[in-house]
């Protein structure tokens, strides 16, 4: 059943039926969460009215961490199984990623002036989110350093599993060093210390950055499909005119 | 609605993340555009794969179930 839905064909008839609902229920959800995090969500005791900053910081974050993840994972398939798919979906998540990492290190800086009176400090956290960022950095750049998809692939999925490590570093951050930033408040074992009324719009639009992240992933795994079909046929039409000529 | 003496902050941060957000949407729709165009394209030529029956490739339709090239 898998291995037929990985089927790129099959993907693009699947994907092609799925990604409008998706892109919707995103755009839906995006509203929502918006409405809840400027007109129902309390200022915070502490942070005062910046908290709504935090709508959008900490879904950003969490994206960042799961695209990474997403990479990795797909990195698997592409050295284990050399599955194409695979590649494509490795390739289609890093630019997402990186976004959200830059949205997440934008508005922490810009929730950090007021708060903490910098906008940046080499705090662990911080600083591993900034490495996070540079790995898919190098990610983008090495993909379109090797001309060929599929070595370019291979190359992409060793940096991408070198730069896993940064996951639980970066998660586990806050717990292994003094950092100024604060330490886990949803995930956590004894459970979220966030009042439902600023939670509930932290986990709606948490959702909806997470549909959008989908969304984008499914339409761009869809248009690399297509331009590794044009580059073949692009190779194709070469040859044809090559063997003409001779 | 009163945003208090951290408004510029706030607003920034939500106009940031809108214009990446929009940046990334436009970027994936434009791509999808220029892929679809230059199949096309090439379909119109007269390009097909070594073992492709029909050029219906974009719409992903009875295209054999060989990989992404």
């Amino acid at each position: 059943m898998l291995t037929q839905l990985a089927n790129p064909s099959v993907f693009l008839r699947w994907s092609g039926a799925a990604l409008p609902a998706v892109a919707a229920f995103a755009a839906a959800l995006l509203g929502i969460g918006l409405y809840f995090a400027w007109f129902v969500a309390p200022a915070d005791y502490q942070q005062g009215e910046t908290v709504r900053i935090m709508f959008l910081h900490v879904p950003a974050a969490w994206l960042a961490l799961f695209f990474y993840g997403l990479m990795a994972v797909s990195a698997l398939g592409t050295l284990a199984w050399r599955h194409p798919l695979a590649d494509v979906s490795q390739k289609a998540a890093a630019p997402i990623g990186a976004a959200f990492t830059l949205i997440c290190l934008v508005t922490g800086a810009l929730w950090g002036r007021p708060m903490w009176g910098a906008y940046w400090v080499w705090d662990a956290r911080l600083t591993s989110v900034l490495v996070l960022f540079l790995m898919y950095c190098g990610v983008l750049a090495l993909w379109r350093a090797i001309e060929d998809p599929g070595r370019a692939a291979r190359a992409v999925a060793i940096l991408t599993l070198v730069g896993a490590v940064n996951l639980p570093i970066i998660k586990f951050s806050v717990d292994w060093w003094n950092t100024l930033h604060q330490p886990a408040s949803v995930f956590r074992l004894g459970g979220p210390t966030i009042h439902p009324s600023i939670l509930t719009p932290l986990l709606v639009m948490a959702l909806a950055f997470t549909a959008l992240g989908v969304a984008l992933h499914l339409a761009g795994m869809r248009t690399e499909i297509l331009r590794r079909r044009v580059r073949t046929l692009a190779l194709l039409e070469a040859e044809r005119l090559d063997a003409q000529a001779a | 609605m009163d945003l208090g003496p951290h408004a510029v902050f706030i607003v920034m941060a939500y106009a940031v993340t809108g214009l990446i957000v929009a940046g990334l949407i436009l970027r994936a729709a434009l791509d999808h555009r220029a892929q679809t165009r230059a199949l096309a394209s090439l379909e119109s030529r007269g390009a097909r794969r070594r073992l492709d029956p029909s050029p219906s490739l974009a719409a992903g339709k009875g295209a054999s179930p060989e990989a992404t090239g």
